[in-house]
């Protein structure tokens, strides 16, 4: 008894003993929910196969990015639906990124009207379930926008109707390889440049027009290799052929109205995060480099945003998150990601949700750990470094 | 906390984990599922289960005129929901004790097995995979159907070979889809399928033009259509790519069950072979009748097994004169006094030229 109290009374071995509870506890709950499942399948006359994804999928999707038709399996179509979630988070997070980070800057802005628009669109867009804004532009784009026969013409090349935006696809032709060659050794300058520069800045402080030079040297190199090589590309148009538009470049209104929605909603988030990161710089910071005469360009961007930035990024991770896990609700408008695809019509065809979902869980979570990851590596760049 | 407290702690995690497993995977724990999921393949109990609870748990759709749709006052109606009412008026002899559940395509089988109803009553074609794969009891076909194409007249469009190229919306979750790539491929043709999940979101997209045509049963077709402003604006192309026998569903295991659901329908279809109506069924049980086969279904002369289904000798009298009989329930719904206007077609008797033949009530 006196050994027993002398464990007990010793805080480590205590803090031991009470750990081991609570994990026997949580491992019990586990196996009974993994023995009450088996049970229950047992029951309902079920077993667990994953050999239905290896069969023909047998249905059509209307957006892949890889080759799909419906003579594939299942697990193909799974890829393809987990391609058409990552295009969307792609474009999504892009959008909300350019679009937040302004609007964080803008709601700071000393213009009235500015910081107040900036404010009004936050406290609105952030305060709407996101299903809703999904339902919105899509239903914005689906009746608004004219029937495919009047569709908006832009100049003969690109067409703008309720069944998406047509552009002209380019098409390379023999001779494309000088362009290419010319592009990346404009790039290979470019990054000499800038170190070059870096280097006379620090030596004498004289600022050389990097961005604009480089810039020039990007686009005007591959341009001249292109009409030097005789024109090497050539442009598909869309033609309205039938009931569609044929050829050329498509953007689905499913795909444009997710990534509105999805970008415009989680923008609103990044606002707040950033302009919290901007607050959480000290105003001395600023003042300082005002003082040393800085035009307030240069302040953001070299003073505020590098400091503000270790504020932002981990709360940033999330809202990345956020708009990849809510692409899910593709499902809604009949945008073909992993949950409508493996997760919804396969799940159907074949009856196997607990498989089904099981791997589409498993994908959200390690894409999820991904994105994570590669934000903490960045985190962990740019944080301050202890001395 | 240092490196041992982490090793212990996991390996404390593993052997709770183990020790838990062990302790339970010899007997099942059936507790979070719903009772009659684990009670039902055991063999009879969905009839006692309906008793003891007082009212039929009925699957059905979330809306499509016709079959399943509330009414103005908020009451279910259709052909699927008469189906339902049907099964109530046999074995609890009141055909308004039921609760409705509505499902989509794609959750109304899950829905059956997580034992949310007794019956899954909601056009629901009956394949090899469901009725194996799936561990379901497909007890008849109630509705012969086929799935078609609607576009606007507008479109110009007489055949469904003509329609390369369309964008076409469907509903996600049914055999549509796939019969749907079948036809498109066998023709050499291609489509934008645009997949949509209930009924009334594909025919909000069809309505705004987002695709030109809609594909689903051609049931579902007319009952779309028959809900427009100007349904003569409309036309369903005369291809019926697809057989879609639709009838209702029951878990496997409760044979008992299954025969009740599946007799309840066979009963109806009889009614109206034996020009039994709900307005004479009443009288007609009252008396000795020169057809021996309306005696022993109405319950004047004995009839082999009926108290072993569990239902008492008066169930077919029930039926008919509570909801109908097969043709009184087809006009009501979907006949040609209403705005469907579909025409009894398949779904006839034999004798009358369609495919319902009923077997003997001996």
């Amino acid at each position: 008894m006196t050994y027993f109290n002398n464990i007990w009374r010793n805080e480590k071995s205590r803090e031991i003993i009470i750990q081991i509870f609570v994990l026997l506890c949580i491992g019990w709950f586990l196996s009974w929910l993994i023995s009450n499942v088996d049970a229950n399948f047992k029951a309902l006359g079920k077993d667990i196969s994953f050999e239905f994804l290896f069969i023909p999928a047998g249905y059509d999707i209307n957006q892949y990015l890889i080759d799909y038709n419906n003579r594939d399996s299942h697990l193909r179509a799974g890829i393809v639906g987990l391609l058409n979630t990552g295009l969307v988070a792609f474009f999504g997070i892009i959008l909300a990124t350019l679009l937040g980070v302004t609007l964080g800057i803008v709601r700071l802005s000393k213009n009235w009207l500015a910081s107040k628009i900036a404010y009004w669109y936050i406290e609105f867009t952030r305060n709407v379930p996101i299903l809703l804004h999904i339902l919105l532009w899509h239903g914005i784009i689906i009746n608004t926008l004219p029937h495919s026969k009047n569709a908006i013409n832009i100049a003969d090349i690109s067409f703008l109707s309720n069944r998406g935006f047509y552009i002209p696809k380019p098409l390379t032709e023999n001779g494309i390889e000088l362009v290419y060659l010319l592009l990346v050794i404009g790039i290979i300058f470019s990054v000499l440049f800038f170190k070059h520069a870096k280097k006379k800045q620090d030596l004498t402080g004289l600022q050389l027009p990097v961005f604009w030079i480089n810039l020039s040297v990007i686009i005007s190199l591959p341009v001249i290799g292109f009409f030097v090589s005789g024109l090497p590309i050539s442009l598909e148009i869309p033609v309205l052929k039938g009931f569609n538009f044929k050829g050329g470049m498509h953007m689905s209104p499913e795909l444009a109205a997710l990534t509105f929605a999805l970008g415009i909603y989680t923008a609103a988030f990044i606002a707040e995060i950033v302009r919290a990161g901007i607050l959480a710089v000290d105003k001395g910071q600023r003042e300082a480099a005002e003082s040393i005469g800085l035009k307030p360009s240069k302040v953001m961007k070299l003073v505020i945003l590098p400091q503000a930035r270790r504020v932002i990024i981990p709360p940033l991770t999330s809202q990345y998150l956020n708009l990849t896990k809510n692409s899910s609700l593709a499902i809604a408008i009949g945008y073909m990601d992993l949950v409508a695809t493996l997760g919804g019509i396969s799940l159907n065809q074949t009856g196997r949700e607990m498989e089904t979902m099981v791997i589409v869980m498993l994908i959200y979570l390690s894409v999820s750990l991904s994105i994570s990851a590669f934000m903490n590596w960045y985190n962990n760049k740019v944080k301050l470094v202890g001395r | 906390m240092s490196n041992n407290v982490i090793i212990a702690a996991v390996v404390a995690g593993a052997v709770g984990i183990g020790a838990g497993y062990a302790l339970f995977s010899g007997e099942p724990i059936q507790t979070v599922v719903k009772e009659s999921v684990t009670s039902a393949p055991a063999g009879a109990g969905t009839l006692d289960e309906v008793r003891a609870r007082g009212s039929l748990n009925c699957i059905i759709n979330t809306g499509l005129a016709g079959f399943a749709a509330p009414d103005d006052k908020g009451k279910w109606t259709g052909f699927d929901v008469d189906f339902c009412r049907a099964v109530a008026a046999a074995t609890l002899g009141d055909a308004n004790k039921v609760n409705y559940t509505t499902a989509t395509g794609k959750t109304r089988f899950t829905k059956l097995a997580a034992g949310e109803g007794e019956i899954l009553s909601r056009n629901t074609t009956w394949t090899f995979s469901r009725d194996v794969d799936l561990s379901q009891t497909f007890v008849g076909v109630s509705y012969y159907d086929g799935q078609g194409f609607m576009v606007p007249k507008s479109l110009g469009v007489t055949s469904a070979k003509g329609l390369d190229g369309a964008s076409v919306c469907i509903q996600t979750g049914t055999t549509t889809e796939l019969n749907l790539a079948e036809f498109f491929a066998a023709n050499n043709m291609k489509y934008n399928p645009v997949p949509i999940e209930t009924n009334s979101e594909a025919q909000e997209l069809y309505k705004a033009g987002r695709c030109d045509v809609y594909t689903t049963d051609a049931s579902g077709l007319y009952a779309t259509m028959s809900s427009f402003d100007n349904p003569s604006d409309h036309m369903v192309l005369p291809e019926i790519v697809s057989k879609e026998p639709l009838g209702p569903v029951v878990r496997h295991g409760d044979d008992q069950w299954a025969d009740i659901v599946a007799w309840t329908l066979k009963a109806m279809m009889a009614g109206e072979e034996l020009n039994i109506t709900s307005s004479n069924v009443k009288s007609l049980a009252g008396k000795d009748n020169k057809n021996k086969e309306i005696n022993r279904l109405l319950g004047k002369d004995p009839l082999q097994g009926v108290s072993k289904l569990g239902l008492s000798p008066d169930w077919a009298v029930q039926v008919i004169s509570q909801v109908g009989n097969y043709a009184e329930v087809f006009e009501k719904n979907l006949g040609m006094s209403t705005p469907l206007k579909i025409a009894r077609g398949a779904n006839q008797l034999s004798k009358d030229g369609g495919l319902f033949y009923i077997p003997p009530i001996k």
